[in-house]
């Protein structure tokens, strides 16, 4: 009885698996006529319909229904970084038909064969309006497997309620080591933008593999830690909005959305030189529906919907009908007066891209990273603190076992006691 | 003394609640700033509802914690019972550590190594990422803590009920649900209920096992941090709040209400 029951419910358990196992195949294969396309991008990176803003990916499965005659449904997800995104798609797990990965990421997996080639002649014919300073960049010399989507820079916020504007240090990064503002400066809580703001400071390259450089990189960070508030990354907007921090390093683009609560904010671009990035639309060679992945970076590209990702992302855009256009710009400079100058006009010369650093010199910046974080005044405290403790739970423990031995120790002679008495 | 310890009750209250409470606020908030509060409005709750990628989050979510915590509790419930009528106290204890192994591991060994059996079983099998893989993963985590929750019921029960129900002719299935199931309904209740709180926000294990298909709640929010979160999150947690908060109070009225009933029926016994 017991037995039968018991298989009964092994082969329910199969059934429902196999069953749960082959409905989702025959899902995955397409349904009767509609297409679905898979989009991976950074968290709040498309106009996504908010705020009055334009839907991008419902515009673009109403372009495939009026103009193509295709039902086309569009998967968008997101990730937070480049490595979440590259562990995704390289685990095998999920396949994706446009990823938008950062330059250094897009030259690592082009090197790995994890992109398709795309033939911008034929395919994406929008290709000719990107800016000739973004093609052939140094991840994709031969201008095979991305398309620009978004740049930006690196620079320096600060309150000028706190900051004077006369000060010395404005437009250098020794304002992130002023003592003046002890206390109130904001460092990035990753290590490659963290050594990077050293690295620009020292006039060093941001790709050296010299350890001597990341070294020195680490002692003035370590310098920096006095005077740092804490290490941030998204928690920047609420800090420098709310005035409880007045300098930080951060990108363009966000300057922006901070400004936009707190007008007494400022930007500018160190001149020692800064980091600048590229993200850019690619096609994985896990796609699996290669013509509809270039209609939709070509959409992208196309004026009306670059504008208003541009307008709703607010980093500068490579493509040239969103540079020259008119409604982007007075909507940018209502924003901020010199938004455009902010975002457009710099040296691309003094600025630097992050490459893909050799697995030597990553591991050498990660522990240096590790070490800049652990040492600090509470860093020796916390093992005494937590020896102290487990000592303590020992000794209560011990303290246990011989009042529990001692009272059964008591118990037998008593026991035995008895019995000689009976 | 006395008044010490009725402030050290309002200062841990206060450090409990007072992050919600900063949430629901400035979700009504206008301007869209923890800085500021301009007006009071309901625009970031309208927002919300007109943002359907956080809407089928949501939806996901919810299919996903009701499925998989109901799923688990039939399966933790079978168990328990097979647990229970175990006669060798050796084996018992065995199974009972192993069940219990899950519980104690990190997410992120839960989450890599079943990432790491689906892929294996893709080649194989036709299993898809997706919301199959997030419903077995979830069932797995949530299996150990039903377990937990009914077992002890068991123990509790007074065995000589059991046999006196087999004496009276009943079957061991008549007696299992007349008998058993009853008593231990409480058990599968806040077995189903940890289930589910444990799966709706459970974001190591859903992070390695997602597929575009299938996005939760958590996952959402975590991968808008590579800009800024946005305002209507806010107006979304304090949504889940009130829901809980509603449902809390519910239970425990209905609760209540039982047992004023179980009262009155005794003393008219």
């Amino acid at each position: 009885m017991k037995k039968t029951v018991s298989l009964l419910l092994i082969a329910a358990l199969m059934l429902c698996a196999c069953l749960g196992f082959t409905s989702c195949g025959d899902e995955a294969e397409g349904s009767g006529g509609t297409e679905t396309l898979y989009v991976y991008n950074w968290g709040e990176y498309i106009s996504d319909g908010s705020e009055d803003s334009l839907d991008v990916n419902a515009a673009f499965e109403d372009y495939c229904r009026e103009v193509l005659g295709k039902n086309v449904k569009v998967n968008y997800s997101t990730y937070a970084s480049n490595e979440d995104m590259y562990a995704k798609l390289s685990s095998g797990a999920v396949s994706y038909d446009v990823i938008i990965p950062s330059d250094y990421m897009i030259g690592l997996m082009a090197d790995q064969n994890m992109l398709m080639e795309i033939d911008f002649e034929n395919d994406v014919p929008n290709y000719e309006y990107i800016d000739d300073r973004f093609k052939g960049l140094y991840y994709d010399p031969d201008e095979k497997y991305s398309v620009p989507y978004t740049y930006g820079t690196v620079g320096i916020i600060y309150n000028t309620e706190i900051v004077p504007e006369d000060d010395e240090h404005i437009g250098s990064w020794s304002l992130m080591w002023d003592e003046d503002y002890s206390g109130n400066i904001l460092q990035f809580n990753n290590s490659r933008d963290g050594f990077g703001t050293a690295q620009y400071y020292l006039g060093y390259s941001v790709n050296s593999d010299d350890p001597a450089e990341w070294q020195e990189a680490l002692e003035l960070l370590k310098e920096q830690k006095n005077v740092v508030q804490g290490y941030v990354m998204d928690e920047i907007f609420n800090k420098m909005k709310g005035g409880s921090a007045a300098v930080a390093a951060y990108y363009a683009g966000d300057f922006f959305t901070m400004y936009s609560d707190n007008d007494r904010l400022a930007f500018y671009h160190p001149d020692e030189g800064t980091n600048v990035f590229v993200d850019a639309m690619c096609i994985p060679t896990c796609c699996r529906n290669y013509e509809l992945a270039t209609e939709y970076i070509n959409f992208m590209l196309s004026e009306e919907i670059a504008v208003a990702n541009a307008e709703y992302i607010c980093y500068a855009s490579p493509n040239m009908l969103v540079v020259e256009n008119e409604e982007y710009i007075e909507c940018m400079e209502e924003i901020h007066p010199d938004a455009i100058t902010i975002l457009y006009d710099f040296d691309m010369d003094s600025m630097e891209f992050y490459h893909a650093l050799p697995d030597e010199t990553r591991n050498l910046m990660n522990s240096l990273w590790e070490e800049l974080k652990i040492e600090s005044a509470i860093g020796t405290d916390i093992y005494i603190i937590c020896v102290a403790i487990i000592a303590v739970l020992l000794a209560l423990l011990l303290r246990r076992i011989i009042i529990k031995r001692r009272r059964q120790y008591y118990f037998d002679k008593f026991m035995r006691e008895s019995e000689a008495v009976k | 003394m006395k008044k010490l310890s009725r402030i050290y009750m309002w200062v841990i209250f206060a450090l409990l609640y007072s992050p919600i409470i900063v949430l629901i606020v400035f979700s009504f908030n206008r301007a869209g700033s923890l800085n500021h509060f301009s007006t009071f409005s309901l625009y970031w709750y309208a927002e919300l509802f007109r943002d359907s990628s956080a809407l089928s989050a949501l939806k996901n979510s919810l299919i996903l914690a009701v499925s998989s915590s109901a799923l688990a509790t039939v399966i933790g419930t079978f168990a328990a019972l097979g647990l229970d009528r175990m006669r060798s106290k050796y084996i018992k204890g065995i199974i009972n550590s192993v069940t219990n192994i899950p519980m104690m591991n990190p997410d992120i060994v839960t989450g890599v190594s079943m990432m790491l059996l689906f892929v294996a079983a893709m080649s194989v099998t036709r299993v898809q990422f997706g919301f199959v893989t997030m419903l077995l993963a979830h069932t797995t985590f949530n299996l150990p803590y039903v377990i937990l929750s009914v077992l002890p019921k068991f123990k509790q029960m007074d065995k000589h009920l059991t046999e006196a129900a087999l004496d009276l002719g009943c079957t061991p299935l008549q007696m299992f649900f007349k008998i058993e199931l009853p008593f231990i309904s409480s058990g599968i209740a806040s077995g189903f209920m940890i289930g589910f709180t444990l799966s709706l926000d459970d974001f190591v294990i859903s992070h390695f096992v997602s597929s575009p298909d299938f996005q939760t709640l958590p996952l959402y929010v975590y991968n808008q941090t590579a800009h800024q979160v946005k305002f209507s999150m806010y107006a979304l947690c304090a949504l889940m709040v009130f829901v809980i908060l509603g449902l809390l109070l519910a239970v425990n009225f209905l609760g209540s209400r039982g047992k004023e009933k179980k009262v009155r029926m005794r003393d008219i016994v």
